[in-house]
C-alpha cells in the first residue's frame, strides 16, 4: 500500500517537473512564474490571466465553488477560452505535455492536495427533445427573464443589462455580460449543452452565478432550465465565416437608407472580426467591438452601406462613466498614468483608398499615412445623423471633404447601433473623395470606438482590408433578347394555331 | 449571573439578531435584544466553553472627518427603491455613530487560545437576508462549520458571490422571495467578501472563526466578547475601509476587562 503511494507520488513528481518546464515556456508570460496570473502581459488584458493559486476555474463540470476535474482543466487548455486571449493549445502541444500541464497548474494551490475538495462532477443529463422549436424557445425566453439573466446580458441578450455598468470579477477589475448573440466567443463553447453546463456550474470568479439552486429548490424544472440554454443558443448564429468580398448588388429605384429599412433583410450581409489598435501608440488591448456586420447595395448613381455592430451602452452614457475609468486604471497604458475618462461618444469610421487600385496595392491600412492617404467616413453619436467624409493621412491627420460627402442615418437599439451611410458613386470633386466603380475589387476597412469604454483616438478596434465589389449594371440586351425570342415564339406559335384551324375548318 | 449564563454561542445569535434587525437606517445595527434567559441558549459548543470565563468589551471609536455616506441610486430596482419611503439608504461601508464611533468592526481573539482548543460549531445557522437591495447584517461572525442561511426577501434576482481565499468561494442565484440558501465554510478567514453583481452597491463581509470569541460592533460603537478562558489576548478589530487594529488583554477569571479601539479617518 505504502508502495503504491510512493510510486503515485513519484510519478506525479516527475510530471509536475515536465510539466512545470512547459509551464516556464508558454504560461509563465501571461500567467506568471508563481502562477498567480501576474506574467509580464497580464496587465494588458482584460479579463486577466487565471491566476492558479487560487484554483477558482470559469469553466468546470463541478457545482459552484468546487475544484475543476483534470478533465476541466484539459479542455481549457486544448480548447482555450474564446473570447478572451487564452488559446488553445491542442494542436501546439502533445497529449503529455499538457497532461504534465495540468499535474502541474495543481501544485499552484493547496486545495488540490486536500482531499476533501476532491471535485465532483455534476451528472448533466442530456438535452429534451423539441430545443429548437417555437414552444420550447417560448418557454426558454420567460425563465430568460425570470430567472433574471437579462439584468446582464439584456432584453437581446448583448451584454446591455442595467447592471452591466458595473460588473466586476473576483480582483475587482471590469468584466463584460457576455454578448449572447456572438456565441463564438463564449469562454465555455456556444452548443446548448455548453450554455447548460455554465447555468448549472456558474463562471467561478466572474457575476456569473449557478443556476442549480433553483432545481433544487423546484424554482424551475430541470427541462426548463435547458430550454433557457436552447433560448441563449438560438440568440446567436453560427460562427460566421469571414468572406474576403463584399458583394453589393444592384437594386432597382430608392436605397434603403433607413437602417431598419424592410430591404436590408434581402441583402447579404459579412461580418468582420474587429481587434485592438496594438501597433501605433497610444496602444489599446481591450476594445469592446469585436465585428461589424456589413452590407450594401447600390443602385448604378448611388451606395448605401450598412453596418451593423453590437454595443452595449449608447455612448455617452453616464452610467458607464465609472466603467470606463476601472478599464483605464486596470491596463498597462503607453499613457503612463490612466486618463481620467470623459463622456467619450461611440464612432466607426468606414476607410477605403482614395483611388480604385489597379494592382493589389493598398494604402497602410491604419489610415494611411502622410504620403499615401485614405478616404473615410467617419461617423459619432455625438451627430448621429451624419457622416463626415475626408481624407486621413494616419492617424493623426483627418481632412473633411469640402462637399458632397456621405450621408448617415443610425438606430440604436438594445445593445446594437445599426449605421447606414450613403454616397453617389461619383462626386464633383473626384480628386478629394474616391469615385466608385462597378465591377471593381474596392479596398474597404472598419474602426470602431466604443466611448464608454474609454475608446477615443487610437485606442479603438481596427479590421484589416477587405474588398467590396458593386454588381456591374446589366447590360440591356440580357433584358432584350429574352423579349424577343418570347415575342417570336408567340408569333410563331400564333401564326401555327391560325395555320391549323384554317387547315381543320377546309374539313368536311 | 445572568451574565455568567451568557454563554458565547448567545453571543453569536445575539450579534446576527442585532445585524437583521429590519434596520432601514444606513446599515446601522440595532442596539442589542437583551440576552436570552437560561435554558434557551442551546448547549452546542459548550465542551470547551461550558460556563463562565471572561469578558472584553470595548468600542470602537472613530476620530477624525466622517466620510460622506453617499445615498445608494436604486433607481434600476424599483421594487427596492420602494421600500425606502423615508429616502435612499445611505452604503454601508463607512456607518460612524455618535459621537465618533463606528459600527460594523469585526472584534475577533486573533491569539491567545489554549492550542488545541476545539470548539463546536452552533447548530443555529446565521442568517444572512437579503432586504430591499442590502445584506442584513452587513458585517457578520460565523463559525468554521456553523451554518449560513441565505435568504432572500426582495422579489427580484440576487446573486450570492463569495470571495474567499481559504475557503472555497461560491456564486449562486436567488431569482425569488422567499428562497433560503445553506452555506458553510471550512476554513478560518478573516474575512469573506459577500456581493452581489446584479447590485452593485450591496456587500456583506463574514468573518470565519476557529472559535465563538467575535463580535460585531454596533451603532453605538460597542462590542462585547464573553466566555473567555483566562489568558492573554491579542484581539483584532477589522474595518472594510480603515484596515485592522489591535489589542492585548489578560483575562485572569470571570471578570469583565474593557478594551477600546480607534481608527482615524484617511
Amino acid at each position: 500500500m505504502t508502495s503504491v503511494f510512493l510510486l503515485a507520488v513519484a510519478l506525479l513528481a516527475q510530471d509536475t517537473t515536465q510539466g512545470k518546464a512547459v509551464y516556464q515556456k508558454w504560461c509563465a508570460g501571461c500567467h506568471g512564474d508563481t502562477g498567480a496570473g501576474d506574467g509580464e502581459a497580464a496587465h494588458y488584458m482584460l479579463p486577466r490571466p487565471r491566476d492558479f493559486t487560487g484554483a477558482i476555474y470559469q469553466i468546470r463540470s463541478t457545482a459552484s465553488g468546487e475544484l475543476p476535474t483534470d478533465a476541466d482543466l484539459m479542455r481549457a487548455i486544448d480548447d482555450g477560452l474564446p473570447g478572451t486571449a487564452m488559446p488553445g493549445w491542442k494542436d501546439r502541444l502533445s497529449a503529455g505535455d499538457r497532461r504534465n500541464l495540468v499535474a502541474y497548474l495543481k501544485t499552484f494551490s493547496t486545495f488540490f492536495a486536500d482531499t476533501s475538495f476532491r471535485p465532483q462532477p455534476i451528472a448533466f443529463g442530456s438535452a429534451p427533445g423539441g430545443g429548437g422549436g417555437d414552444e420550447a424557445l417560448r418557454t426558454g425566453r420567460l425563465f430568460y427573464d425570470s430567472i433574471g439573466c437579462r439584468k446582464c446580458h439584456g432584453d437581446r441578450g448583448r451584454g446591455d443589462g442595467p447592471s452591466s455598468p458595473t460588473l466586476k470579477d473576483d480582483a475587482g477589475l471590469p468584466v463584460f455580460a457576455a454578448d449572447l448573440s456572438e456565441g463564438w466567443r463564449f469562454n465555455g463553447g456556444a452548443s446548448a449543452e455548453d450554455i447548460y453546463h455554465r447555468l448549472r456550474t456558474g463562471l467561478d470568479g466572474t457575476p456569473m452565478p449557478s443556476f442549480s439552486d433553483l432545481l433544487d429548490q423546484q424554482f424551475l424544472t430541470d427541462e426548463q432550465l435547458w430550454r433557457v440554454a436552447q433560448y441563449v443558443r438560438s440568440l446567436s448564429p453560427d460562427a460566421p465565416e469571414v468572406r474576403d468580398v463584399i458583394r453589393a448588388p444592384r437594386i432597382a429605384g430608392a436605397l434603403p437608407r433607413a437602417p431598419d429599412d424592410s430591404a436590408w433583410n434581402d441583402v447579404d450581409r459579412y461580418w468582420f472580426p474587429l481587434v485592438g489598435q496594438i501597433i501605433v501608440k497610444n496602444r489599446w488591448f481591450n476594445p469592446a467591438v469585436s465585428g461589424v456586420w456589413v452590407q450594401v447595395a447600390h443602385n448604378g448613381d448611388s451606395l448605401a452601406l450598412r453596418v451593423v455592430w453590437n454595443d452595449r451602452s449608447q455612448s455617452p452614457d453616464t452610467a458607464w462613466l465609472a466603467h470606463g475609468g476601472r478599464v483605464l486604471s486596470s491596463l498597462a497604458l503607453d499613457e503612463g498614468s490612466a486618463p481620467a475618462p470623459q463622456p467619450w461618444p461611440d464612432q466607426l469610421a468606414v476607410q477605403f483608398p482614395l483611388t480604385i487600385p489597379s494592382g493589389m496595392e493598398r494604402p497602410y491600412f491604419l489610415m494611411g499615412d502622410r504620403t499615401a492617404p485614405v478616404y473615410q467616413w467617419r461617423w459619432s453619436s455625438a451627430s448621429p445623423a451624419a457622416a463626415v467624409a475626408g481624407q486621413a493621412r494616419g492617424l493623426d491627420r483627418f481632412d473633411p471633404a469640402a462637399a458632397g460627402g456621405a450621408g448617415a442615418q443610425s438606430v440604436y437599439d438594445a445593445g446594437q447601433w445599426r449605421v447606414v451611410f450613403t454616397r453617389a458613386l461619383a462626386t464633383p470633386d473626384s480628386a478629394s473623395q474616391l469615385q466608385f466603380q462597378t465591377g471593381r475589387a474596392i479596398p474597404v476597412a472598419f474602426f470602431a470606438w466604443d466611448g464608454s469604454n474609454a475608446e477615443t483616438g487610437t485606442r479603438m478596434a481596427v479590421s484589416t482590408w477587405y474588398f467590396l465589389a458593386l454588381d456591374e449594371p446589366v447590360p440591356a440586351r440580357v433584358f432584350i433578347s429574352p423579349v424577343l425570342a418570347m415575342t417570336l415564339v408567340l408569333v410563331v406559335g400564333l401564326l401555327m394555331v391560325r395555320r391549323a384551324q384554317r387547315a381543320s375548318g377546309r374539313q368536311p | 449571573m445572568t451574565r455568567t449564563l451568557f454563554t458565547p454561542i448567545a453571543a453569536v445569535l445575539l450579534l446576527s439578531v442585532s445585524g437583521c434587525g429590519g434596520d432601514n437606517q444606513g446599515g446601522q445595527a440595532s442596539p442589542p435584544a437583551p440576552p436570552p434567559a437560561a435554558g434557551e441558549t442551546p448547549a452546542a459548543g459548550a465542551d470547551a466553553q461550558a460556563s463562565g470565563g471572561g469578558t472584553i468589551t470595548g468600542t470602537i471609536t472613530f476620530t477624525g472627518a466622517r466620510p460622506a455616506n453617499a445615498p445608494i441610486d436604486m433607481s434600476e430596482e424599483a421594487v427596492c427603491k420602494e421600500k425606502y419611503t423615508a429616502g435612499a439608504p445611505p452604503r454601508a461601508e463607512t456607518v460612524v455613530g455618535n459621537p465618533g464611533v463606528l459600527a460594523n468592526v469585526f472584534v475577533y481573539v486573533k491569539s491567545g487560545l489554549p492550542a488545541g482548543a476545539r470548539y463546536t460549531a452552533p447548530t443555529t445557522p446565521v442568517v444572512l437576508d437579503q432586504d430591499g437591495c442590502r445584506y442584513h447584517p452587513h458585517v457578520f461572525g460565523v463559525m468554521v462549520g456553523q451554518m449560513v442561511e441565505i435568504r432572500n426577501s426582495d422579489p427580484v434576482l440576487h446573486n450570492i458571490k463569495a470571495i474567499a481565499t481559504k475557503n472555497r468561494p461560491f456564486n449562486i442565484s436567488q431569482p425569488a422571495a422567499g428562497m433560503k440558501t445553506n452555506r458553510t465554510f471550512t476554513a478560518p478567514e478573516v474575512m469573506v467578501a459577500l456581493e452581489c453583481n446584479v447590485h452593485g452597491w450591496m456587500n456583506a463581509f463574514a468573518g470565519v472563526r476557529p472559535d465563538p470569541f467575535f463580535a460585531v460592533s454596533g451603532a453605538d460603537g460597542s462590542y462585547g466578547i464573553t466566555g473567555l478562558p483566562p489568558g492573554t489576548y491579542t484581539i483584532e478589530a477589522w474595518h472594510e475601509r480603515y484596515g485592522t487594529q489591535t489589542a492585548s488583554v489578560t483575562v485572569t477569571g470571570t471578570e469583565s476587562k474593557t478594551a477600546d479601539l480607534t481608527f482615524a479617518a484617511r
